[in-house]
């Protein structure tokens, strides 16, 4: 049975999303941080420059979204993202243990790589996960931030801008972390900078 | 001994009674400053005419009753303050005249209104653009009516109540423009036009007062007073968006209000009808945040070990 050694992952459209979120999303958390733990800014730039920059690279990151959203809805590429029921736990189960103990100890990876699986099971809840909760939360309270007259005043005895934002913090902080192991992991194959080649080039090696 | 009793419950009603009659501002149909000062138009018997007229009174002349009996003053009667001459009409010409007590005539040098230190306030104010454009004429009443002053600030915990009522202080002559003229001998800038760089102008307008940037801040005053004009007013957003924000020492800064920010935890600022970007930081979150990113990055570090030393 003979198996390519290449595989066309990442198509264009796809990677030019890919490249520009991650611009965005980098600009979004280094002036979120700023704004947030408001470090004195305006050494660089001051802080309503944050402030409008965070607001455009927003604005951005949500347009850019939707490329995603139609992309995933329209294409093939969709088809990666859908989660089965079956083996809905154990499955990313045995992709942790696999990074935890299995690679170290000559397991070989229990979830290849076709064109059938582009992701693993764990990589896959956690795009899931980023994609369709995370960012469409954090873009919603973003959109509604920018016109905080649309907030609902009150939420019991609550601020309702005050509970927006921090759901925003702690979903752009979630995206953040993500982002740091999303980086961690890519590293992980048969050199460390295999897989970021990949998402350049489009093509990903099979081993 | 029943008669006497009698008499002196009968003295006292009426002392209380012909005292409360004298003023109650609350009964301003017989009160008789208000009977006409509390109207859009007033009658009186025209002796050179020999009949009763009916006149407009001089809109700036009508008091509020309700503000009148919720006011700091409102167990004073007019002509405590005002000459008691006013009692008839036509009001003798001389009268517009007389000198009224300023503030510190009163409070000045009086130890049980030490707290707002009246004194200090008056060497603030001194240094203000207020002071320096209008100079003695430019009495505390141009801000804080004696009438209807109330000290919302120290007994409110309501915020934009209290920003609500300091900014319409302000307002009251910059949003005005035959009074701001008649200070500052030139029409008002418009408000809206002169803080177009500031972002989210409405929120601001309603959140914070004009006070927050529009004055120094003195330590041992809730409120310096000396009031900055245009170019020296605060304009760095970072003052108030962070963690040490100036707004905890000024706005934040009453004790009714700085009870709820320093008890500490969530409920604090929930309880803020505003939220500051950068400055209302959650302890528990911000731990948690560092913790989870401490762990994250632990985790990475030793996984790369194994990963050298495997060479995986």
């Amino acid at each position: 049975m003979s198996m390519p050694e290449k595989l066309y992952f990442y198509p264009v459209w796809l990677r030019i999303w890919h490249g520009f979120n991650a611009l965005g999303i980098l600009t979004l958390i280094i002036t979120g941080i700023s704004m947030q733990s408001s470090v004195e800014s305006s050494y660089f730039l001051g802080f309503n420059m944050i402030v409008n920059l965070h607001n455009i690279a927003g604005i951005l990151v949500t347009l850019n979204y939707f490329i995603f959203f139609i992309g995933n809805l329209f294409t093939p590429n969709g088809k990666y993202y859908i989660v089965k029921p079956n083996g809905f736990l154990k499955r990313p189960l045995k992709q942790a243990y696999y990074y935890a103990w299995g690679m170290f100890h000559g397991m070989k990876a229990p979830f290849p790589l076709s064109e059938k699986k582009k992701f693993n099971p764990l990589q896959k809840y956690s795009y899931v996960i980023v994609m369709y909760l995370a960012v469409p939360t954090v873009i919603i309270t973003g959109i509604t931030l920018m016109f905080p007259e649309i907030i609902i005043d009150k939420v019991y005895n609550f601020s309702g801008v005050f509970i927006t934002a921090i759901l925003h913090s702690v979903m752009g902080f979630f995206i953040s972390i993500f982002l740091i192991v999303h980086l961690y992991i890519a590293s992980i194959g048969k050199s460390p900078l295999e897989n970021f080649k990949s998402i350049i080039t489009g093509w990903h090696h099979i081993h | 001994m029943k008669f006497s009793s009698l008499v002196i419950a009968l003295i006292l009603f009426c002392c209380t009674f012909g005292h409360l009659n004298a003023q109650s501002y609350q009964n301003a149909k017989h009160h008789q400053c208000l009977k006409c000062h509390s109207n859009q138009s007033y009658s009186f018997f025209n002796t050179v005419k020999n009949k009763e007229e009916k006149r407009l009174m001089n809109p700036y002349f009508i008091l509020d009753t309700v503000a009148l009996t919720h006011g700091v003053h409102k167990q004073f009667d007019c002509t405590d303050c005002h000459s008691s001459e006013y009692g008839t009409y036509p009001h003798s010409s001389n009268l517009k005249l007389e000198p009224l007590s300023t503030c510190l005539d009163c409070h000045g040098g009086d130890k049980s209104f030490a707290t707002y230190q009246f004194e200090k306030i008056d060497v603030e104010f001194k240094k203000s653009i207020h002071y320096k454009v209008y100079g003695d004429n430019f009495t505390c009443s141009k801000c804080h009516s004696q009438h209807t002053y109330v000290a919302t600030a120290r007994t409110s915990s309501n915020v934009l109540e209290i920003v609500d009522y300091s900014n319409k202080m302000c307002l009251s002559c910059h949003n005005d423009m035959k009074r701001y003229k008649m200070v500052s001998g030139h029409e008002n800038p418009k408000l809206v036009e002169v803080h177009d760089w500031l972002p989210n102008q409405e929120l601001h307008f309603q959140h914070v007062r004009c006070l927050e940037c529009h004055t120094d801040v003195v330590d041992s005053l809730m409120v310096s007073h000396n009031i900055l004009p245009k170019e020296k007013a605060l304009r760095k957003c970072v003052e108030c968006h962070s963690a040490n924000s100036r707004l905890k020492a000024s706005l934040y800064k009453y004790q009714n209000l700085k009870m709820r920010s320093e008890s500490g935890g969530i409920n604090v600022v929930l309880a803020n009808e505003s939220y500051v970007i950068g400055s209302h930081q959650i302890p528990i979150l911000k731990l948690t945040s560092i913790l989870i990113f401490l762990l994250v990055l632990v985790g990475i570090t030793v996984h790369s070990i194994f990963r050298i030393i495997k060479r995986k």
